[in-house]
């Protein structure tokens, strides 16, 4: 547990990076997926399987996928990230995370607590279409609201031309 | 020496950092919204950390949550990479410096 911890820190946190140093945004993209792998690693460590399943399908299998055609579609936008001015961001950022630190460094740690073993798949499953069906269904318009926008976004004249006179 | 829960919310925290400097530094909208991703999946995590180290009544709604954070960035993601994709057509760039046409 605590070698794999490690170990997935150093590749989460040094993928993260990596997208935030690359210069082409395709070697970003190709970080960012080892940063999402490496997260649902930590999902598979805290005993959450089903949401790191999840992870590798959707972010891995669907949203990478998504930003990668997206970078290929956009062929002549630049891609170099070179004369970005990163002062003040820098400062903002490290004074942000050294505020955590420091929150997480002073606050005593909490007891050790029982651990319940009702994390499992059928377990979120019924919590899923039991208690919170309501947000379930609100999710599923959601997404068919989404998909419907992306199409009506990316038609171009011509498609549209076309559909007003069928 | 066993992982607790800070160490989990320290992770997270500095993949949020990392997350959020990349939404602020980068030019390409492609690449803020990396950043907006990283950042979702941090929050994640953290969500999830709490869920497995909380002692509750039910401590599975930390996932449920995650599963709805999982579906807005989703939505989220189609969305806006359509917009940009929509953007690069009409202006022949994604960069969030020059899209600029509402300044007065």
């Amino acid at each position: 547990m605590v070698f794999a911890f490690y170990v997935l820190s150093a590749i989460t946190l040094v993928a993260a990076g990596g997208v935030m140093v690359s210069r082409n945004l395709l070697h970003a993209v190709l970080f960012l997926i080892l940063t999402f792998v490496g997260i649902a690693g930590f999902f598979v460590l805290l005993s959450a399987d089903f949401i790191a399943m999840a992870q590798v399908i959707i972010y891995v299998g669907a949203i990478a996928v998504l930003v990668l055609f997206a970078v290929l579609l956009t062929p002549r936008a630049g891609r170099d990230n070179g004369e970005t001015k990163l002062l003040l961001r820098r400062c903002c950022c490290r004074s942000a995370s050294a505020a955590v630190f420091l929150f997480v460094i002073t606050t005593p740690p909490p007891g050790p607590t029982e651990l319940r073993q009702t994390l499992g798949a059928s377990a979120l499953g019924r919590a899923l279409l039991e208690t919170w069906v309501l947000p379930f269904e609100i999710a599923s318009v959601l997404l068919t609201a989404a998909l419907v926008g992306a199409i009506m976004l990316t038609r171009s004249a011509e498609e549209e031309a076309e559909d007003a006179l069928a | 020496m066993t992982i607790g829960l800070e160490h989990f919310l320290t992770v997270s925290a500095l993949v949020f950092s990392i997350g959020l400097a990349i939404a602020l530094s980068k030019r390409n909208a492609i690449g803020v919204l990396m950043g907006v991703e990283l950042m979702l999946n941090a929050v994640n995590l953290t969500l999830i950390a709490f869920s497995r180290f909380s002692v509750s009544e039910r401590p599975v709604t930390g996932q449920t949550f995650a599963v709805f954070i999982i579906t807005v960035a989703a939505a989220e993601a189609s969305v806006a990479l359509a917009l940009a994709v929509s953007v690069y057509r009409n202006r022949e760039t994604v960069d969030v410096d020059q899209m600029n046409l509402l300044r007065s």
